[in-house]
């Protein structure tokens, strides 16, 4: 075994920086500007929904077919599902095709809690649910993680699936989930205006917009200040070397587990969140592609890079949704149904252009390039 | 659970679940020759099985065949069958190439990190399924009736149609000549040396990148095999037939090794056996769940699948 190695001399090819300036000039002001900054791009969030009031952008960037705040809503479950995702891709390097499962297990969890239709009757309110979706969903995550302790890669990727796969088919089949009859009437989340309507209505998407950016704001904290403790560094030592990460001490299991166990809950999180806005559950929102489509999400965006999970989210949610409702000058038909096309070609031409992803990791980023002399077959 | 039901099926079961896996295994081949040489899921193969499917068909269409016509005489079938095996293997190949060359190769130019490439995959994947799917109006396509079933063999209240024999007997003697091939030739030599060591094999003279599209015209021609198998027996296709397919068949090379040829077959076969029983015992809905299950446990058992990893290493 080699102890100790002479570091051998890389030639560093000419990095492209231009991208790394914005982030170089943000990180050297004081804190002062920078929480402004912060704040004012916050405030600019919670802002969007009033977008299409903005003259000459504005309605460019609106969706046609849908309206825009439910669109926004739909991005902010989509932002939580690859933020969630990309604590279990991106920080610990599991490749987890099945990541719908949990969001599935969230949904199903508020649905049997609060649904009239559900077996259990208990009738309970939406925010009463929502530790306890959180928590089941956790604990499906246990559930799948610790078989699959053992197995690496795509070993890993098409168990995974394969617990989503199970997951889908026993909503499917199973009578006490109701298949495609669904749930209905799961209460949307509790609140009045001061003449008595309720503020998370069926009308008007914005409050649940708001709600979902407040959600996503207080887990991309949280996920960040785990990613710079003790846990995002065995994190990081298992994704790059798992053998020597143990002899280094990294409790391995233990952080494999908490990886799967925090990418489930925020995944969990976001089915919550889609079931208190749509008021309806059934098995057929459980598809694989939905995984898959958060994958690419988040490995579009840039895989361990928290901003890049962000944009890799909203843009799959957001370049659907803005087809919609455009005639195409060719067929005449809606340019909906090319939606998925236009988004496989999309992922392609991205990947091939920055392989690394919109906004890379930096940290990651230089791995790869350390890495890149060491490849080797296995 | 309908234990009874399952032991008095049993051979019925295991003939179809035969016939279910030997689909399975060609179609699993095209995963593990890919995985073994390049160490990537090719998510796209479940879409040149797909387009296989639709080689075929279209064929067929030429000759006026279409799913109300009567079955033709067996000389005119046989010539059916061959010109449909040629459209499909044709087809098949040339899609597999054309991924490789236009969604991975680029990317192994720029040295990417491995989730890159799984990333176009799965965009290769959806743009051509998605392409079928609009140009089909992603309806169904029904298959000319080319075989009359008819029983060949009958042991107790097991029986074997001729359509199953054929597509087991055809897809053992496609194993054997890849086996062959990938053992005994020089080509087979250099997937073997590159599956090995792709730095080695490239300083002993082998062309990575003619072994690497070799690689993908051959998962390419056993899913245009597997595409003809699947038409006759199912009776119709899809603009994503390939996708629920290609779980089952990923699963199979998985369960039987990935990189590892003859773990493709025994995982192929397994797998239909087991989701037949599965069937049997829990119904049908639950085909599915009985062989993840299975696949977790083995996985539990021996992580590296039924034969191990090896499409370089063992008897190299």
């Amino acid at each position: 075994m080699t102890t100790l190695q002479e570091p051998t001399p890389v030639e560093t090819p000419p990095r492209k920086a231009r991208s790394f300036q914005l982030r170089g000039w943000f990180s050297q002001l004081p804190w002062p500007a920078r929480l402004v900054i912060i704040l004012a791009v916050l405030a600019c969030g919670y802002l969007l929904p009033y977008l299409g009031d903005v003259p000459v952008i504005g309605p460019q960037i609106i969706t046609q077919g849908i309206d825009w705040p439910s669109a926004l809503f739909n991005m902010s479950y989509y932002v939580l599902l690859a933020v969630g995702l990309n604590v279990v891709v991106g920080f610990a390097g599991m490749l987890d095709l099945g990541y719908v499962g949990f969001f599935a297990v969230g949904t199903y969890t508020v649905a049997l809690l609060c649904s009239s239709d559900s077996v259990l009757h208990t009738g309970w309110p939406w925010l009463a649910a929502v530790p306890i979706a959180i928590a089941v969903a956790m604990v499906s995550g246990l559930i799948l993680g610790w078989p699959t302790l053992r197995l690496r890669g795509d070993y890993l990727a098409i168990v995974t699936l394969g617990f989503a796969e199970i997951i889908r088919i026993t909503a499917d089949s199973a009578n006490f989930l109701r298949g495609n009859r669904g749930f209905t009437d799961v209460p949307h989340p509790p609140g009045s205006h001061s003449d008595g309507s309720p503020i998370f209505g069926v009308v008007d998407a914005t409050p649940y917009f708001w709600l979902g950016l407040t959600v996503v704001i207080i887990a991309v904290l949280a996920l960040r200040n785990l990613d710079r403790s003790r846990v995002g560094r065995s994190w990081l030592a298992i994704r790059e070397d798992e053998e020597a990460a143990e002899l280094m001490g990294v409790r391995t299991i233990k952080y494999k587990l908490w990886a799967f166990a925090i990418g489930a809950a925020v995944g969990g999180l976001g089915g919550v969140m889609f079931a208190g806005e749509q008021g309806f559950v059934n098995s057929a929102t459980f598809v694989l592609q939905f995984s898959i489509l958060v994958l690419g999400g988040v490995v579009m965006g840039g895989s361990g890079n928290i901003p890049g999970a962000i944009l890799g989210g909203a843009l799959i949610s957001y370049i659907p949704d803005r087809l919609r409702g455009i005639n195409d000058p060719i067929f005449h038909t809606d340019l909906y149904q090319f939606r998925f096309l236009l988004f496989g070609l999309a992922i392609i031409i991205i990947m091939i252009f920055r392989p690394q992803g919109l906004i890379p990791s930096r940290r990651r980023s230089m791995e790869l390039k350390d890495r890149a002399k060491e490849v080797a077959p296995q | 659970m309908n234990f009874s039901g399952l032991i008095h099926n049993l051979g019925p079961l295991t003939i179809t679940g035969l016939a279910q896996g030997a689909i399975y295994a060609l179609f699993a081949l095209g995963y593990t020759l890919v995985y073994g040489v390049l160490r990537l899921i090719n998510f796209a193969h479940s879409e040149v099985f797909m387009m296989g499917t639709y080689a075929t068909l279209i064929t067929w269409g030429f000759f006026g065949l279409n799913q109300n016509s009567a079955t033709p005489g067996l000389g005119s079938v046989l010539g059916y069958l061959v010109l449909g095996l040629i459209a499909a293997i044709i087809m098949s190949g040339v899609t597999a190439v054309v991924i490789e060359f236009v969604a991975y190769r680029p990317l192994r130019r720029r040295n990417a990190p491995p989730l890159a490439f799984l990333i176009t995959a799965i965009g290769a994947s959806t743009v051509i399924s998605e392409a079928v799917g609009v140009a089909t109006h992603r309806n169904l396509r029904g298959v000319p009736p080319l075989i009359k079933p008819a029983t060949v063999v009958h042991i107790g209240n097991t029986t074997i149609t001729n359509l199953q024999l054929l597509i087991i007997l055809l897809a053992l003697v496609m194993m054997a000549v890849l086996d062959v091939f990938i053992n005994r030739t020089r080509l087979g030599r250099g997937v073997r040396a590159v599956a090995q060591n792709p730095d080695g094999a490239a300083l002993m003279g082998v062309n990575k990148n003619r072994v690497i599209s070799l690689v993908f015209l051959l998962g390419g021609l056993m899913a245009g095999i597997a595409a003809v198998m699947y038409v006759l027996k199912i009776g119709d296709t899809r603009y994503d037939a390939g996708f629920n397919l290609g779980i089952s068949a990923f699963t199979a090379a998985v369960l039987g090794g990935i990189g590892n040829l003859r773990g493709a077959l025994l995982g192929g076969l397994v797998l239909g056996v087991a989701e037949n029983w599965g069937a049997g015992l829990f119904g049908t809905e639950w085909h599915q769940v009985v062989s993840f299950v299975l696949l977790i446990v083995i996985l539990m058992f021996r992580p590296t699948g039924l034969l191990g990893e090896s499409l370089g290493r063992a008897r190299a």
